[in-house]
Parts: C-alpha cells; sequence; structure tokens
C-alpha cells in the first residue's frame, strides 16, 4: 500500500507552487495514494525480459544542422510580456532559490 | 584576523583532508542554439532581440537538437578517454524561476553523451589525474537582472541567453587541494579552446566553475557534509575560494559547529565565501524522460568521424615537444598552454627549414611573450620571420642583445628582419679584410689563449671567437670567424 504522507503531499505542492487549503490537501492526500496504490498493481508483473523504455513513439536521431533561422523581433518576443521595461520582460523580485544559470 | 589566518594558526589543516568535486559549465561553440535556430551571437545584443517560441518556451513548440553541440561533448568525451555512450537521451529538470521560462531545463539526467574519463596535468606536487564522472549536455537559462522600478523590487529578463547550449562536466570527488581544483579547470580551459568546443572565457560567463567542498578527519573514509560554492570568475578565484572554504570549514568544525548543506558564493572583494541559499536535494527536480525528444543514437562511424577530427590534445603536444624538441617540461607547458605562442613555434618551425627548436622556444616563451603580454601591445610577429632571427642567432652572426633589438622592432613595426639587420648596421661582417683586422687585434691581445690552442687546447678557440664577436659588435660572421682564426693559428 502507498503511504504518502500529508508532509509529503505539501512537499509536492511547494515544489509546483501550488497553494492548496486545509481541505484540498487532505482531498488530495487520499487520491494520490489511490493514484499510487493502482500503480502498485504494475509491481506485481514479471518485467525481467523487458527493456527500460523511456519514449513510444519509435524515433531516434532526429538532429539538425547547425544553422542560424531568424529569430522574433525584441518587439515580437515581448508582445505578451505583462509588462517591459527598456526591451525586458519585467517580474516582480524572485530572490534565492531556483538554480540559476543552469 | 581572517579565516584563513585562524586556520592557519590553530593547525586546523593538518588534521583535516578536503573532498573536492569540480562541476563545469562551457557555452559551447555553436552558431545557433540548442534546440532552435537563433544565433548565440548575442554579446552586446539588444535583449531579447535573439529568441524565438522555442526558447522562449511558448506553449506547444517542439525541441530539435543540434547536431554540432553533440558532436563538441562528444569531441569532449574522446579528449578525456571518456566513453561515449552508444544511446543517450534528454531529460527534464523541473524548477521554477523566472530566467527559466518552460518551468524546466532540459539537460542529461540517466544516460549522458560521455560518461568516465580522466585528465592528468602537472601541479607544484608532480602530475595529477582527475576522474571525470559524466560530460552532458543541456541548455542555458536567461539572464535576470534584479533591480528597483518605480519604487517596486523586481526582476528585468533577458532570454537572449536561454537556450544557448552548454556543456556540464562533471568530475569524481578525487581533487584534494584548491590547487589541484585550480589546475583541473585550467587544463580543461585549454582542452575546449584546442578541440575549438568553447571559448572558455571565464569572465563573461562562457566558462563556469563550482565546487563541492567537504572536510574530514585525515584517514577517515567517509564523507562530511558538502558545501557548494559558485561565483568564481577568475582561476584565481577558483583557488583562493576553495583554499578559504576548506579553512573555513576546518575552524568551524573545530570550535564544535556542524557544516550544513549549502550553496554559498565566492566574494572578491571581502576574499570569503557567504551563504547564498539552502542546496536543494537532487530529487526535488523530479528529473523524468524528455518526451518531446527522441533517443538519440550513436553509430560507430559517426564516433569515428568525430575522433578522426580532433586535432592534436595538449597532453600529447607537451610530450611531443619535450621528446622531439628536447623542451624542458616547464617550457613545453608554457608554449602550449598558449595558443598564439604554440602558433608562432609551429610555423616559425615550418617556415624556416633547419631552425634550432629549443633555441627558437626560448624566443617564443622569452621575448615573445614578454611583448605580446605588455600593456598595449598590439605587435605581431611573423612565424618566418623569427625564423629568420633565430637562425641568424644560432649562426653567431647577431648578437643576443642585438637580436632582441630587432625581434622588439619587428613586432612594433612589421618590418622584415633582412631590412632591419641593414638599416639598423647590425649587418653581418663578412667581409675577409675587415674581419681580419679584428681578428688580428684579438690574437694580438690574447697570447695564453693562442697558445693553448697551439699546445692542442683545441677549445680555446672557442674563447677567441667569442672575443671577436665582441670586438665586433656582435656583427661578424661566427662561421667565417672560426675559418679565418684557424687559418692564422693553424699556420706556424
Ligand atoms: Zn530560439
Amino acid at each position: 500500500m502507498a503511504n504518502l504522507s500529508r508532509a509529503d503531499v505539501e512537499h509536492v505542492a511547494h515544489l509546483a507552487r501550488l497553494g492548496l487549503t486545509e481541505e484540498e490537501l487532505a482531498r488530495l492526500e487520499g487520491q494520490l495514494n489511490h493514484i499510487l496504490d493502482q500503480y502498485t498493481i504494475l509491481t506485481t508483473l514479471d518485467t525481467e525480459h523487458i527493456p527500460p523504455t523511456a519514449q513510444t513513439i519509435e524515433l531516434a536521431n532526429i538532429l539538425r544542422e547547425d544553422v542560424v533561422q531568424p529569430s522574433l523581433t525584441a518587439d515580437e518576443a515581448l508582445a505578451n510580456a505583462p509588462e517591459r521595461s527598456g526591451g525586458h520582460l519585467v517580474v516582480p523580485a524572485i530572490l534565492g532559490g531556483g538554480e540559476g544559470g543552469a | 584576523m581572517t579565516v584563513a589566518q585562524a586556520a592557519g594558526k590553530s593547525g586546523a589543516l593538518e588534521k583535516y583532508e578536503a573532498v573536492i568535486g569540480i562541476e563545469i559549465h562551457c557555452q559551447l561553440k555553436t552558431v545557433s542554439k540548442m534546440f532552435c535556430g537563433c544565433s548565440t551571437d548575442i554579446d552586446g545584443a539588444a535583449p531579447n532581440s535573439h529568441c524565438c517560441p522555442v526558447c522562449l518556451g511558448l506553449p506547444g513548440v517542439l525541441p530539435t537538437i543540434n547536431k554540432a553541440a553533440v558532436e563538441f561533448v562528444i569531441a569532449t568525451g574522446f579528449a578525456i578517454e571518456a566513453t561515449v555512450a552508444s544511446t543517450t537521451r534528454w531529460d527534464r529538470k523541473n524548477y521554477f524561476y523566472p530566467d527559466l521560462p518552460k518551468g524546466y531545463q532540459i539537460s542529461q539526467y540517466q544516460l549522458p553523451l560521455a560518461a568516465n574519463g580522466r585528465l592528468t596535468f602537472d601541479t607544484s606536487d608532480g602530475p595529477f589525474t582527475v576522474r571525470v564522472n559524466r560530460a552532458h549536455l543541456e541548455e542555458d537559462t536567461g539572464r535576470l537582472i534584479h533591480q528597483d522600478l518605480d519604487g517596486r523590487r523586481v526582476s528585468l529578463i533577458d532570454f537572449n541567453r536561454s537556450g544557448m547550449p552548454l556543456m556540464e562536466i562533471v568530475t569524481e570527488p578525487n581533487i584534494r587541494t584548491a590547487e589541484q581544483a585550480r589546475r583541473y579547470a585550467e587544463e580543461l580551459r585549454l582542452l575546449m579552446r584546442t578541440i575549438g568546443a568553447s571559448d572558455a572565457e571565464m569572465e563573461n560567463g562562457q566558462m563556469r566553475v563550482e565546487a563541492n567542498v567537504s572536510i574530514r578527519p585525515i584517514g577517515r573514509e567517509a564523507f562530511g557534509t558538502r558545501v557548494e560554492v559558485k561565483n568564481m570568475n577568475s582561476m584565481r578565484a577558483v583557488e583562493r575560494a576553495i583554499a578559504f572554504e576548506i579553512e573555513r570549514q576546518a575552524v568551524a568544525i573545530d570550535a564544535g559547529e556542524s557544516i550544513h548543506m549549502e550553496t554559498r558564493g565566492w566574494d572578491e572583494g571581502s576574499q570569503s565565501t557567504y551563504h547564498m541559499r539552502p542546496k536543494e536535494e537532487e530529487n526535488d527536480y523530479r528529473y523524468f524522460p524528455e518526451p518531446d525528444l527522441p533517443p538519440l543514437l550513436t553509430t560507430p562511424e559517426w564516433l569515428a568521424e568525430i575522433k578522426a577530427r580532433l586535432p592534436e590534445l595538449p597532453a600529447t603536444r607537451r610530450t611531443r615537444y619535450r621528446e622531439a624538441y628536447g623542451l624542458s617540461a616547464y617550457d613545453a607547458g608554457v608554449l602550449v598552454n598558449d595558443a598564439a605562442a604554440t602558433a608562432l613555434f609551429e610555423g616559425a618551425l615550418a617556415a624556416g627549414a633547419g631552425v634550432p627548436a629549443k633555441l627558437l622556444a626560448n624566443w617564443v616563451t622569452g621575448e615573445y611573450m614578454r611583448l605580446a603580454k605588455g600593456e598595449g601591445s598590439g605587435g605581431s610577429t611573423d612565424p618566418a620571420e623569427l625564423a629568420a632571427l633565430v637562425k641568424l642567432v644560432a649562426a653567431g652572426a647577431i648578437s643576443g642583445t642585438n637580436a632582441k633589438e630587432i625581434f622588439a622592432e619587428h613586432f612594433a613595426s612589421g618590418a622584415k628582419v633582412a631590412a632591419i639587420v641593414e638599416s639598423r648596421g647590425f649587418r653581418q661582417i663578412s667581409d675577409a679584410g675587415a674581419l681580419g683586422a679584428a681578428i688580428d687585434t684579438v690574437l694580438a691581445a690574447n697570447p695564453a689563449a693562442v697558445a693553448d690552442y697551439r699546445a692542442g687546447t683545441l677549445a680555446a678557440i672557442g674563447f677567441l671567437v667569442g672575443q671577436v664577436m665582441k670586438a665586433t659588435r656582435g656583427q661578424a660572421n661566427a662561421a667565417m670567424v672560426q675559418t679565418a682564426l684557424r687559418e692564422r693559428l693553424d699556420k706556424v
């Protein structure tokens, strides 16, 4: 049986930046555990001889040559920006968190 | 008192061993971005002028893999003797930050392009080999500028850098000193430039070095808590930041404090590291296979082709210089570290048949590099002219002092060596009559050397040649001087 705790649900919600009410957290704890229980059925199957799969489409090696294509204009790139300043997109400051520079 | 001084005084460093792993990101030298056709020529460009729906992370777009970027990572893999994967794929690294428009970075997690490599280089303690865990491909993020706008704290975003191709190279934690860490980064930078994968300039972020540093009591196997150190913008900063961090941890542990898993930044001004943020756990990134990109299978033919294109690597070149030309390890290292010096050395060897390589190397690492590094130098050297000059010096036709003047003038003006020799009166005296007078004077002034030679000490002639060269201010033809001296001395 899956045993996702309330703390796990809160952690996952935080990683997804979802603000959940007490009621929602309680409901999701039940639902997520239920979903995980469904998946545990799969673990009863013998997969010993099946290679791991990450893709279901039968494609491989789709590469493009290193050739420059036209970009959007800065104006087009920012067309949907809620706010701009000097060619930049403006967002509320978020300090800390994030990886920054990969 | 700085932490470093405190550690030195407490002797903390004698009790602990540092365990260091290095992660380096290099911007690859492609003309277009990693997963779209936007130009990578973003230096000095207007913000958000090099973007498209793909690198802006707009909904519904699909990435396509830049073949040249893949080839640069494979080439790097071969250069560090790594295993290049026959099957590789991409994964999504999920996190939220305004410089990452998709909410995930396309990276490689489970199946990197290259794994299990190594890089060997010299240190003040002799050669050292760093084991490389992996080299993989990923995309860069946008750039944020935090500032006040109309009294609000905001972040300004420029997505020009978003989607630039990055190679991440991660070592095993087998580095033990700050010097080894710096030397590793320097050797990797040289390798990147040699194979043309990256310009790897740290100052403008083309190469970013991060270190994971922990310490443990000497003799203990288990690792201590590691701290990630960032923001090291020069090779010197890499060495200093790591040395500082080792000492900071030693002092803290000795004082009974515990080390926290965190990311610290290097502050150049105070020459110390400071807390930036707690380090995220790896599984918080919720990696999963990128469904929009098919796997990549590398065929043996393709790999062989990439391997065949590799230029001579720095380590091979240093060995060749030592073995073929008799250069010292130090001189070979200095030459190979400097691309312009290497090109000049190789060019002069090719242009001047019979030019003595060791003397040539001395000129390149000495006079050339001194002038090239001088303030506002802006001069240049024609390899063929340097070869001609070195040959004149080797033949004893020009004194060292005169040769340096000639070289400096060539470097500044580009004038031909022969023309400078002519115009400055450094012409060789090859006129038998003019030489004869100088030789007679020298012979008269050095009866002891003359007697030695005649008594069978043939080496005495070298001294006499030197005296004639001195008397003619280095302008005599040394070979002619020797012949003329012999004629006179052998005739009793
Ligand atoms: Zn783009």
